[in-house]
């Protein structure tokens, strides 16, 4: 072949162009919650790398809290100017959806990580040592536990603020997981948010062999997972040609006829369907931590820093819900008939299976894990209902839920002995009488876990509850009762053993937080209370927010 | 004009408010403020009354909605009031009586330090009597009703310091509960039945109802009247509610709240006359309690208590009237106002001698004391001799005319009837004579009181006396003036209906009768007490006077059955909660448990076996849907 061929092959194609890479059409504005908070965490990263040691806490918790606050002022700002109902639509070239139930979800994330940074950023739970003050995080993460390098990291009282930005990696995974609108989206989010939350959980600063343990099954279990939910997007692609939601929708339909020819021999094939959908379903479940995906939790829960888990039980569990409600929702609803008599079994496996393994819990924060898989079970409940108000009970009880949890597990960073926590039950015994205040606190927690009138948990169990009887489940709805009366018995021992036992004499103390934490215990309270005295706000709330957009 | 009829009530209502929370600045001018309100209420009573008078019979009836109170849907309850002819008299005899009771309780009440309260009480009475006398329907005539109920209590325990009261005030709360049940019962039977609390359509609907229902409504507010009454079988309390302060005895336990289920069966005529089951019931349980009271009244040695007796007996005259359909309602109204005259003048007599003889009750310790308290002896013998029925005054006329009803019933229970009325014509004679004999007549028999003090018998002050001349006034003439030219049947007939009964035997034949028994009655207590010394210690007495000192056994009954039913009951449901239900939920929880300890097994730290779950989890899952697919 000639030069000139060759020149004029490549300028041929060149000139004719087989097909021009449009760029996409990117909404900023509509994006904007997401692209802040990322941008926090990049920012957050060259802090890390540019400011002195001694000023990198106070400028990281700044920079975390301003930007959590100024993406919820963007995702109340895109709800009241109608993205949330009227003019909810595919943002990203159809990648993310901005509608409703996503500004919803995104906004109790928002919230949630707000007052999560601010028991990150507690400081002064234990006495100053050497010097700094310290917070539940490792000094130095990449040093061996127990090793001359710790113990010099400690001594020079190096504290690891890199959580911040970590944690608003996480955030800005958990935002987009909700909205994810095509299947890859959805699974880098998933990724996003799960790679910083095993790091986090690695960084306790007591107890780290734990922490280590428990980040490394957590990791483990974590890709395998992903693993599956990843071959189960391969399938549904060879399905329906497509990753997009819509697409994948109109193809389970039958509204979409046109056949790619390279997938000729598998798309409309159901079985690449059901397989596909149940792989994918089975890895938004292990996130939610239901019952048999759940095993995870316990140890992860236990193992953690408190903080971490706070925020992972109340965060993750907002984001994974948002995506599954998504899914079966918007790519599934043809299915619903395939898939609830298995939805069915799982929730009712995942409800009594939490509650009844509870009851011989010792440990508060196992206790506490236990208690989440039961509640991932209530809300699997209403999930099943398909129905507007299915979604809606969802989205409150979220909401309801997720602020309980992480003012729970606030507590819990609270009462310590010498070695750090006391997170043994036997040790909250009389806690009552030694520190009312506390004790009463974590009492409304228990007693909103228990679902008991006046409190958010009760407000949020009748909506699912009600939602999943109008829906046909009404058998769900028997065993979501006995459950819950199973679930009471562990919480309201809790109270019991913290107000009718006698204090032990050596027992832990509880330690006088700064404001950060009592802002984070009070605003818990708050909603609590609100949620559960005066819900009809937050419910409609949660109802005009219940449409997704397909 | 309707306007003012929720003032009625708001003007006590306003004192109850004021005296209950004013504390103690107002101890001084306390019991002037009660009195002047209980009287303003009397005065708008006056001028709807006079208001009344200038129209028509059936154009008399007044209503007010005051404002809706409980609307739920097809639920509706309102503060709405009725004032008619019925509701009429009760306002009159209720706030007439109350304000002279008020007066008379200045007196009465001058040392007792809480004087305040027991007005603040007397007028939250006042507020709920009326409440319960104007109601516009049933559900807010209860919520009158349980008023009473708790100002009774109140009252009744006033003196709470003495275990004895705060016993009885106990006691009579719950024997009235039970009856309190049954106008609950009533109502909730009405509501279903009629969609409706408000009197009018209820009752004018009652041929709608399946005449079970109806007997079943009956006998539920029969109930109920059984217990505010004091009738046969819940009668029990009455007695005891005579440690009450004297004033509350006459005001509540003998002129008007008592009588208040009168009024509630004479207001519920319809419903009644709807069904003759219901009826005959009402009939038995007004005549066996006419006996039992009139019995127990010739018993007892402490004056209140006879008096208590005496009530029961003429509310059971009373109620049997109302059970006679309309023969008979306007009768039980004539007879409950006369009574409400004379009684509460008789027992504003006993608080004055009580008075002037260091509170005691036990008659026999009395004797001859018309000579130091003639005032209480005239208007005592005047209201004495009302109530005996003596020819002329007040309750001959009323009770003549239930005496003729009875006889009118017609057949086997008319003549029956008849003779149970005349029975406790004599009995009334009989006992009442016994009581004024002991009390004014005969030697001193007076002994010192506890700390030595003698008796020092003296005249009431002006306070008291005054009510109580009053009081003799309408003993005397009240029922003469009801009987001319048949005014109270005119007045009430629009409301109540009105029969003219015939009895089988000529109404002057009846008459004698009645006037032949009464002059038994007093001739053989006469005999017994007039012609003999009364010994200071009561004699052992036959078994039937043994009994009747005991109130006819009520108490030992009650004892035997209901509290030691009762017990064995809850004995036999603890047995029962101890080891079957006890066992259920404890085995329950002890399985959980097990089951709990066996499942955390499973949860062994190893992250190969979380996996194999999850593996084997997923299968499940896959499988299960293709199988869905599949079947």
């Amino acid at each position: 072949m000639s030069v000139t061929a060759v020149h004029s092959l490549w300028t041929t194609t060149a000139a004719e162009g087989i097909d021009k890479i449009q760029a996409p059409k990117i909404e900023y504005a509509q994006l904007a919650p997401v692209l802040i908070v990322l941008g926090a965490a990049v920012v957050g990263i060259l802090l890390e790398a540019f400011v002195p040691r001694k000023g990198r806490y106070y400028a990281q918790l700044f920079l975390s809290v301003v930007a959590l606050a100024a993406a919820f002022a963007a995702v109340v700002a895109l709800a009241a100017g109608g993205y949330g109902s009227t003019k909810a639509h595919l943002a990203a070239m159809g990648a993310i959806a901005v509608d409703g139930p996503a500004l919803f979800l995104q906004g109790v994330i928002l919230l949630t990580s707000v007052v999560a940074v601010f028991t990150f950023a507690e400081r002064r739970l234990d006495p100053v040592s050497h010097g700094a003050r310290i917070d539940s995080f490792a000094a130095e993460g990449a040093s061996v536990p127990g090793s001359e390098g710790e113990k010099a990291a400690v001594k020079a009282g190096f504290t690891t603020t890199e959580v911040f930005p970590i944690m608003m990696f996480a955030v800005a995974g958990m935002l987009v997981f909700p909205a994810a609108n095509d299947l890859l989206t959805l699974f880098i989010a998933l990724e996003v948010f799960s790679l910083p939350l095993y790091l986090l959980c690695a960084l306790a600063r007591r107890k780290r062999l734990m922490s280590q343990e428990a980040a490394v099954k957590y990791f483990l279990l974590g890709a395998f997972s992903s693993a599956f939910l990843l071959f189960g997007v391969a399938l549904l692609y060879g399905y329906a040609g497509s990753v997009s939601y819509a697409r994948i929708a109109a193809v389970v339909d039958g509204s979409v006829g046109t056949v790619d020819p390279v997938l000729a021999d598998t798309m409309g094939n159901d079985a690449l369907l059901l397989i596909g959908g149940a792989m994918i379903l089975m890895g938004l479940l292990f996130k939610v931590g239901a019952v048999p995906f759940h095993m995870w939790t316990p140890d992860v829960y236990q193992g953690a820093p408190t903080p971490v888990t706070g925020f992972m039980a109340a965060a993750t569990k907002v984001a994974a819900f948002g995506a599954l409600l998504r899914l079966l929702y918007v790519v599934l609803p043809g299915l619903r008939w395939d898939f609830r008599p298995v939805m069915f079994g799982v929730a009712i496996l995942t409800m009594l299976f939490g509650a009844v393994v509870a009851i011989t819990q010792t440990d508060i924060k196992r206790l506490l894990a236990y208690s989440s898989i039961a509640h991932a079970g209530f809300i699997l409940a209403g999930v099943i209902a398909m129905s507007d108000d299915g979604i809606s009970s969802v989205l409150f009880y979220l909401a309801a839920y997720s602020f309980v949890t992480v003012g729970a597990f606030a507590v819990v960073t609270l009462v310590r002995d010498a070695g750090g926590e006391a997170t043994h039950l036997s040790k909250w015994a009389g806690l009552g009488r030694r520190s009312p205040l506390v004790a009463a606190v974590f009492a409304v927690f228990l007693l909103a876990f228990a679902g008991i009138p006046l409190t958010s948990g009760f407000s949020g169990k009748f909506a699912v509850f009600k939602a999943a009887a109008d829906g046909g489940a009404g058998a769900l709805v028997v065993v979501g009762v006995i459950s819950s009366a199973i679930a009471a018995f562990f919480y309201i021992r809790v109270i019991v053993l913290m107000f009718f036992s006698e204090p032990k004499a050596d027992g832990p103390t509880v330690a006088v937080p700064s404001p950060l934490t009592m802002a984070t215990i009070g605003v818990g309270v708050a909603v609590t209370l609100v949620l559960g005295l005066a819900p009809q706000y937050f419910l409609d709330l949660a109802s005009q927010a219940g449409v997704f957009v397909r | 004009m309707e306007n003012l009829i929720a003032l009625l009530i708001a003007a006590p209502l306003l004192g109850a408010g004021l005296l209950l929370c004013g504390g103690r600045r107002l101890d001084r001018v306390g019991h002037i403020l009660g009195t002047l309100l209980a009287a303003a209420s009397f005065v708008i009573g006056v001028v709807l009354f006079a208001d009344m008078l200038g129209r028509s019979g059936d154009d008399r009836a007044l209503h007010q909605h005051l404002f809706s109170w409980i609307p739920v849907e097809s639920f509706q309850a309102d503060i709405a009031f009725q004032l008619d002819q019925l509701s009429m008299t009760f306002v009159l005899l209720i706030t007439g009586v109350g304000t002279l009771i008020h007066i008379y309780s200045i007196g009465y009440m001058e040392h007792d330090e809480r004087r305040r309260r027991f007005f603040g009480y007397l007028n939250l009475f006042l507020a709920a009597m009326l409440l319960l006398v104007l109601a516009d329907n049933y559900l807010l005539l209860y919520f009158g009703w349980e008023g009473v109920g708790l100002a009774s209590y109140l009252l009744i325990g006033f003196w709470q310091h003495k275990p004895s009261a705060a016993t009885a005030a106990k006691k009579a709360f719950l024997v009235n509960r039970v009856g309190d049940m049954g106008l609950s019962i009533a109502i909730m039977l009405m509501f279903t039945t009629f969609g409706t609390f408000a009197f009018g359509p209820v009752l004018e609907s009652t041929g709608q109802a399946s005449s079970g229902t109806i007997t079943g409504i009956g006998l539920m507010l029969l109930l109920a009247a059984c217990g505010k009454s004091a009738q046969v079988p819940l009668q029990s309390w009455l007695g005891d509610a005579m440690e009450g302060p004297t004033p509350v005895s006459a005001l509540i336990h003998a002129a008007t709240m008592v009588t208040a289920g009168v009024y509630l069966i004479t207001r519920s005529g319809a419903i009644f006359n709807a069904s003759p089951d219901a009826q005959l019931v009402v009939v038995i349980v007004g005549a066996v309690t006419l006996l039992f009271g009139a019995i127990v009244g010739c018993a007892k040695d402490d004056i209140k208590k006879a008096l208590a007796g005496s009530t029961m007996s003429q509310i059971g005259y009373m109620i049997l009237a109302a059970g006679l359909g309309p023969i008979g309602y306007v009768f039980a109204i004539m007879h409950l106002v006369t009574h409400g005259f004379f009684k509460a003048g008789l027992f504003l007599g006993a608080g004055s001698v009580m008075h002037g003889m260091n509170d005691e009750v036990d008659m026999r310790k009395y004797g001859g004391l018309r000579k130091y308290m003639p005032v209480t002896f005239v208007t005592f013998g005047l209201g004495y001799l009302a109530i005996i029925g003596f020819p002329g005054l007040s309750g001959f006329w009323s009770k003549d005319k239930i005496i003729e009803a009875a006889f009118a019933k017609g057949g086997t229970e008319g003549w029956i009837l008849g003779a149970v009325t005349l029975l406790g014509a004599a009995l009334t004679a009989y006992y009442m004579t016994r009581v004024m004999l002991m009390t004014f007549f005969g030697e001193k028999r007076w002994q010192p009181d506890a700390e030595g003090n003698e008796p020092k018998p003296h005249e009431s002050p002006k306070s008291m006396t005054i009510p109580m001349i009053v009081l003799a006034f309408g003993s005397v003439f009240a029922g003469g003036l009801f009987s001319l030219n048949e005014s109270f049947v005119k007045w009430l007939e629009p409301v109540t209906q009105f029969e003219h009964g015939h009895p089988p035997i000529s109404a002057a034949a009846v008459t004698t009768l009645t006037v032949v028994v009464l002059l038994i009655g007093v001739g053989v207590a006469y005999l017994q007490y007039g012609r003999k010394p009364v010994p200071v210690t009561a004699p052992r007495g036959s078994l039937v006077t043994r009994a009747a000192r005991r109130d006819l056994l009520q108490d030992d009954f009650n004892h035997v059955v209901l509290v030691r039913g009762g017990e064995h009951l809850t004995r036999s449901l603890v047995y029962v909660d101890h080891t079957l239900v006890d066992g259920v939920v404890n085995g329950t929880a002890a399985s959980f448990g097990g089951l709990s300890g066996r499942l955390r097994k499973l949860q062994n730290g190893y992250a190969r076996s979380y996996a194999v779950s999850m593996f084997g989890g997923t299968a499940v899952l896959i499988a299960a849907t293709l199988l869905m697919r599949a079947v």
